[in-house]
């Protein structure tokens, strides 16, 4: 799977989580889930889930807090998915 | 001073209509919720029948985002919004305000919430994937989830709390709003209560062999309230809402009023004296009612319409007994009385805050909503209350003083008494 592929599909996922007052473009691959993108923290839980049924990987606890940026999260499922 | 109190919005998603127009008119022609549950019948279930709220995706989105329905199992949570929200903007509330509303609080009851989603979450838990669970297992599944999602989506800064007393809990809370509002702790509290449908909720009830087992072939016959026939309750669910004000408060806005309320009781049988864990002690029935009427300055003579319990049992007999005990009137003298649960089935916790609902509408449309499967009415019966005394058909005629009364499990008692409103 090449970038682009991944960030148009992350940007889908999040989409739904956004604010009514955050349109999904807002969304940038240095974005930060909960100070930019203003994301409910306890639905940052709920994008880690979508991420691991989507790219079909598993994060462990210290990955999920880890998981900070959009950037973050393209990083970690390139990771995963090249250990697979 | 006590403030007086009205009801100046409703909701309700019951099984046999969501909304008060669908909901009034299903009541009016006797058209009936229960239906045969597949689910039921593949789970071995004696009782293969029972009422649970239909509504479509596009009136679900009306209510919830999308991003909300992500993992939403927990009906009762989504039948008591629709019920909620619905009495809010019935009273024409709005729901845009960016501070709290300090005057305004939610009372909203249920047995258990969230039984699909518990269920759900324990196969996670037990299956060591505890991490599954998502950011919703708690608000789904805490009983006072339905409460706090109302809170919030209406922004109400007063007391938001749940109660719960199994199928007395929406009459109750009905009974802790007017309460707060008269004593001046709030304007404006929204009273209902909800009860999820399914198999995990209705099971213990099947277990215990008190549903009916003969009608999965015909289910608008199974509800038989008052009748020689009656054979158990059907098992319901869905939601009621009504939102309690202070007279001042309500003129003030100039909002329509369905009623006042007057007051009402609540109390306990003790599971003494023939009462127990799931029989009501008579006398404590009848104390409920003449402390109702006590309290809210009524005459027993003055009660022309009962909304009952009357859930389709044995103890049917019992109950129009001890309305008629306590109010001194038998017989001819008997006033109108009715049960709902003909074609709702009894909703358990949520039965009183829709029958409530149901009480009102009457007041509105100027009918008496009849009974039904009664045409066999129960011999026993009779002595205390004359036929004519229970319509089967939708009859002329606005309740001025309306009783009404939820009983439940624990010996468990409330009883509301409303009037129709004259300023």
């Amino acid at each position: 799977m090449n970038e682009d592929a991944c960030y148009t599909q992350l940007k889908a996922l999040v989409g739904p989580y956004l604010p009514e007052d955050v349109s999904v473009d807002a969304i940038r691959p240095e974005s930060h889930f909960v100070k930019e993108l203003n994301i409910n923290s306890a639905n940052l839980v709920d994008i880690v889930l979508d991420v691991e049924d989507e790219f079909d990987i598993v994060l462990e606890n210290e990955e999920m807090e880890a998981m900070q940026t959009v950037r973050d999260a393209m990083e970690l499922i390139r990771r995963k998915r090249a250990a697979r | 001073m006590d403030r007086r109190v009205v009801v100046t919005g409703m909701g309700v998603c019951a099984p046999n209509g969501t909304g008060l127009e669908a909901f009034a008119s299903a009541l009016g022609s006797g058209r009936s919720g229960i239906r045969f549950e597949p689910e039921l019948k593949a789970l071995s279930f004696g009782c293969q029948i029972a009422g649970k709220p239909l509504f479509d995706e596009t009136h679900l989105n009306k209510y919830f985002k999308p991003v909300q329905q992500r993992g939403l199992l927990a009906s009762g949570l989504v039948y008591g919004v629709m019920a909620g929200v619905d009495a809010w903007e019935d009273a024409g509330l709005g729901m845009d305000a960016e501070e709290p509303d300090w005057d305004s609080g939610v009372i909203f009851g249920t047995g258990l919430l969230g039984v699909d989603k518990l269920r759900e979450s324990i196969y996670h838990v037990d299956a060591g994937q505890v991490r599954r669970l998502g950011s919703t297992a708690v608000s789904q599944t805490m009983a006072s989830g339905i409460s706090a999602y109302l809170g919030g989506m209406l922004g109400c800064g007063n007391q938001v709390s749940t109660n719960s007393s199994a199928c007395s809990t929406g009459a109750e809370a009905v009974l802790m709003a007017w309460e707060r509002i008269r004593n001046g702790a709030a304007l404006r509290m929204l009273a209902g209560s909800c009860s999820d449908s399914g198999p995990y909720i209705w099971g213990g009830f099947d277990a215990m062999r008190i549903l009916p087992r003969n009608f999965n072939d015909d289910p608008a016959s199974a509800s038989r309230p008052m009748s020689a026939t009656a054979a158990g309750f059907v098992p319901g669910s869905g939601a009621g809402a009504l939102l309690l004000e202070s007279l001042e408060s309500a003129l003030d806005r100039e909002a329509p009023i369905y009623a006042e309320v007057l007051g009402g009781s609540v109390n306990c049988g003790g599971q003494r004296a023939g009462g127990s864990m799931t029989a009501p002690n008579s006398l404590a029935v009848q104390r409920c009612i003449t402390q109702a009427l006590e309290i809210a300055g009524v005459h027993p003579w003055e009660v022309d319409t009962i909304n009952g319990h009357l859930t389709a049992t044995g103890k049917d007999v019992e109950e129009i007994a001890n309305w008629s005990k306590a109010l001194g009137r038998k017989g001819p003298d008997f006033p109108y009385v009715n049960s709902f649960k003909g074609t709702l089935g009894h909703c358990l916790a949520a039965a009183g805050s829709i029958e409530c609902v149901a009480s009102l509408l009457q007041m509105k449309e100027g009918t008496l909503f009849g009974n039904v499967n009664c045409e066999d009415l129960h011999p026993d019966i009779v002595p205390w209350a004359n036929p004519d005394r229970i319509p089967q058909k939708p009859l002329s005629f606005t309740p001025n003083i309306l009783a009404k009364a939820s009983f439940g499990f624990g010996d468990v008692n409330a009883c509301i008494i409303f009037k129709r409103f004259t300023p």
